[in-house]
């Protein structure tokens, strides 16, 4: 299925760009761009109902074996995320293979100039740059759908929302005061986070008053509408799933034949061992 | 003159002839497989003894390729385990065994354990059979629990750091017995290479010595059977045991059904569900060790969370590792708690069969509650359940004398197929 690759081949180099600029001026002008933005939504449509409430129940919903959407995970992937994060257990030849993605066309829209296909996945900005930009180094990537599941990933890129207080501008439900900049803003639009007042009584009657959260606002649209960013980021996802675990498809395909050998070794098994004990009495 | 064999037939010729001259492969088979008689009312509970021994030969075999890959070291451990997983032929594959094998070894053992608390076969004269057993589940929980910090994972730092830890709590030696285990004042690179080296060249050792004299000790004295019942003391005019057929081919041909089953098994885990969600490989194993950052909750793996909840159950630490030693020891004891003059549970009383379900249920829910925070009901479950694991061993003097025990046939309950 390269053509959903090429599809999006014209876009990607436009959109690593993009992806680059983004990345700096989420951090050059992280304070005031959601800030002056977060004043035009307050004046625009009404809010879509209670959207976002039940977000802790979110699924992932992903299916590794649907290679086109692994491919498009992996074009969004380069375009957003290789500009602070790395894949370093995978190589790009191996992503290449496994997604079916023709060399040249590899070579031409997902590598970075000069690495080779044989190079693991690793991110051009320096891990020291990053530290001091971020207040962390970005982590690598490969193995976090398996380290904190595949739904929080869902979660986490679905639940960022407009945040003055932070110093990126943004903030987090799945991971609160997250380091990360809200980069899919552009492609996402921007949304508020919405609080209603609870309060409590404890143990000793007192009464306390607290703020939790209870649905998102949109405040200004992206380039993509919500179902279609709801796609963007499940392939998103499951290209992480993918890398995550590089040989599941064929685990999974080879285990079938695997466990019908071993059944119809066990029936033989047990006629020899009826047979056999057709002695004992 | 004729070469005669230990059974006195006439030797044989050729390269057959010639081998047994030199070495006593006949008489090995005729005395330990086709001579050995075992009753022949074996029931499922008895699958799991060999299984163990295949599940030993798994790990030791998938162990071997997997140290041709791995790189011990704070600085490899966890890049050489993903090469394996992605960039080694079938890598994945052989460490998914390994790592499953483990768990299966545990869910093996037990079961074999339960065997042996259900038809009474660590009483005489069985005791060193039983005493060589507990040796080679106390190697093998030493051989898991530094096989878990090879991966160098995260849990694998910090359930290494909780678990040498309990040394600690020793008066006096403790810290310095500590400092003496880790060979740095954290668990760090010295610890994580002297695991190794003990997980990949001591520990198998000792393991097989182990079972070797485990398998020794029963050719001696011969299996027990559900019935509770010494199938030596009836023999035919052969000399051979009325209730007993010949190891091979009989229970050879019966392992094999059970190989099958149990490989069906793995292979389902393997192949569909390696981690078990969670269970068998842990999430938080999918990120690096980091000693300054601990994943959200820290438990071992779940064949050692009865204890950690029997640990757990306890405020005071120093107490609570005691308890944890003990609750491992009292198996030891078993031969000489036990009074009834019966072995099986087929004839014993009310008394015993409620303490033994008692005692399978505390295991199950400690092992549960291991898993678990350690906090409100949690806890209060988990000090209940470690009275009543205490108790099984505690007063089985009392109550396995008091209990009203059936009579005992003269022969083993089998009904032909």
């Amino acid at each position: 299925m390269p053509t959903e690759v090429r599809h999006g081949a014209a876009r990607l180099r436009a959109d690593r760009a993009a992806a680059c600029a983004l990345a700096l001026a989420a951090v050059l002008l992280s304070s005031t761009v959601p800030a002056r933005a977060a004043e035009q939504g307050a004046a625009g449509e009404p809010a879509v109902a209670k959207e976002g409430a039940d977000w802790e129940s979110w699924h992932a919903d992903n299916n590794v074996a649907d290679l086109a959407s692994v491919q498009r995970g992996a074009r969004n992937f380069v375009s957003y995320c290789l500009g602070c994060h790395s894949l370093k257990y995978e190589r790009w030849s191996r992503l290449g293979t496994d997604l079916e993605i023709p060399g040249q066309l590899l070579q031409q829209d997902l590598l970075p100039p000069g690495d080779k296909s044989t190079e693991y996945i690793v991110t051009t900005m320096p891990t020291t740059d990053a530290a001091v930009w971020f207040g962390k180094t970005p982590p690598d990537l490969t193995l976090m759908a398996r380290a904190r599941g595949r739904d929080y990933l869902y979660r986490y890129l679905k639940t960022y929302y407009v945040d003055p207080t932070r110093q990126t501008g943004a903030n987090n439900l799945a991971l609160p005061t997250t380091a990360m900049p809200d980069v899919l803003s552009e492609v996402e639009g921007l949304k508020r986070a919405v609080y209603r007042d609870v309060t409590t009584r404890g143990e000793g009657g007192q009464v306390s008053h607290s703020q939790v959260f209870d649905h998102f606002e949109p405040l200004a649209p992206g380039r993509l509408s919500a179902a279609e960013f709801d796609g963007f980021v499940r392939d998103t996802v499951n290209f992480l799933d993918y890398v995550s675990e590089p040989t599941q498809t064929a685990r999974r395909a080879l285990g079938v034949w695997v466990v019908l050998f071993l059944l119809v070794f066990t029936w033989l098994g047990w006629l020899m061992k009826q047979e056999y004990w057709k002695d004992v009495h | 003159m004729t070469v005669k064999t230990a059974a006195g037939a006439p030797a044989k010729k050729g390269f057959w002839g010639w081998l047994n001259k030199r070495l006593p492969v006949e008489d090995f088979i005729s005395t330990q497989l086709t001579g050995y008689y075992a009753p022949k009312n074996f029931n499922i509970w008895y699958f799991f003894g060999s299984l163990a021994l295949l599940v030993l030969v798994l790990q030791l075999a998938t162990g071997i390729f997997l140290t041709m890959f791995y790189k011990p070291g704070e600085l490899t451990s966890f890049d050489s385990v993903e090469y394996i997983m992605r960039e080694v032929d079938y890598g994945w594959l052989i460490r998914y065994l390994h790592s499953t094998g483990a768990s299966a070894f545990f869910i093996v053992v037990y079961l074999h354990m339960f065997r042996a608390l259900l038809y009474g076969s660590y009483k005489a004269p069985r005791e060193l059979l039983w005493l060589l057993g507990m040796l080679v589940y106390l190697a093998l929980m030493a051989e898991a629990f530094m096989g878990y910090v090879l991966p160098w994972g995260n849990m694998s730092y910090w359930g290494a750091q909780v678990i040498v830890n309990l040394f600690g709590t020793i008066p006096g030696i403790g810290p310095g017995l500590v400092l003496w285990i880790r060979g740095d004042y954290a668990i760090a690179d010295s610890t994580l290479n002297r695991f190794f080296s003990l997980h990949v060249a001591a520990l198998p050792l000792a393991l097989l010595l182990l079972v070797a004299l485990h398998l020794v000790a029963l050719r001696q004295v011969g299996s027990n059977n559900p019935d509770g019942i010494e199938i030596k003391e009836k023999v035919g005019a052969d000399g051979k045991p009325l209730d007993g057929i010949p190891f091979h081919p009989y229970y050879t041909v019966k392992d094999v059904v059970g190989v099958g089953v149990f490989f069906v098994l793995l292979a389902i885990v393997v192949f569909f569900v390696p981690t078990l969600g969670g269970l068998f490989i842990e999430a938080p194993n999918f990120e690096p060790a980091n000693p300054v950052s601990t994943p959200l909750e820290i438990h071992p793996v779940w064949y050692f969370t009865p204890y950690y909840a029997i640990l757990r159950a306890v405020p005071n630490q120093r107490i609570g590792a005691l308890l944890l030693l003990l609750a491992v020891a009292a198996f030891f004891f078993l031969p000489w708690l036990d009074r009834s003059p019966v072995k099986s549970m087929r004839y014993r009383g009310w008394m015993s069969r409620s303490a033994l379900a008692l005692f399978a249920l505390s295991f199950v829910v400690l092992g549960f509650l291991g898993l678990q925070p350690a906090e409100g009901l949690y806890v209060v479950l988990a000090r209940i359940f470690t009275v009543i694991y205490f108790a099984f061993f505690l007063l089985m003097p009392i109550y396995s004398r008091l209990d009203p025990v059936k009579p005992v046939p003269e022969r083993v309950t089998y009904h032909a197929h």
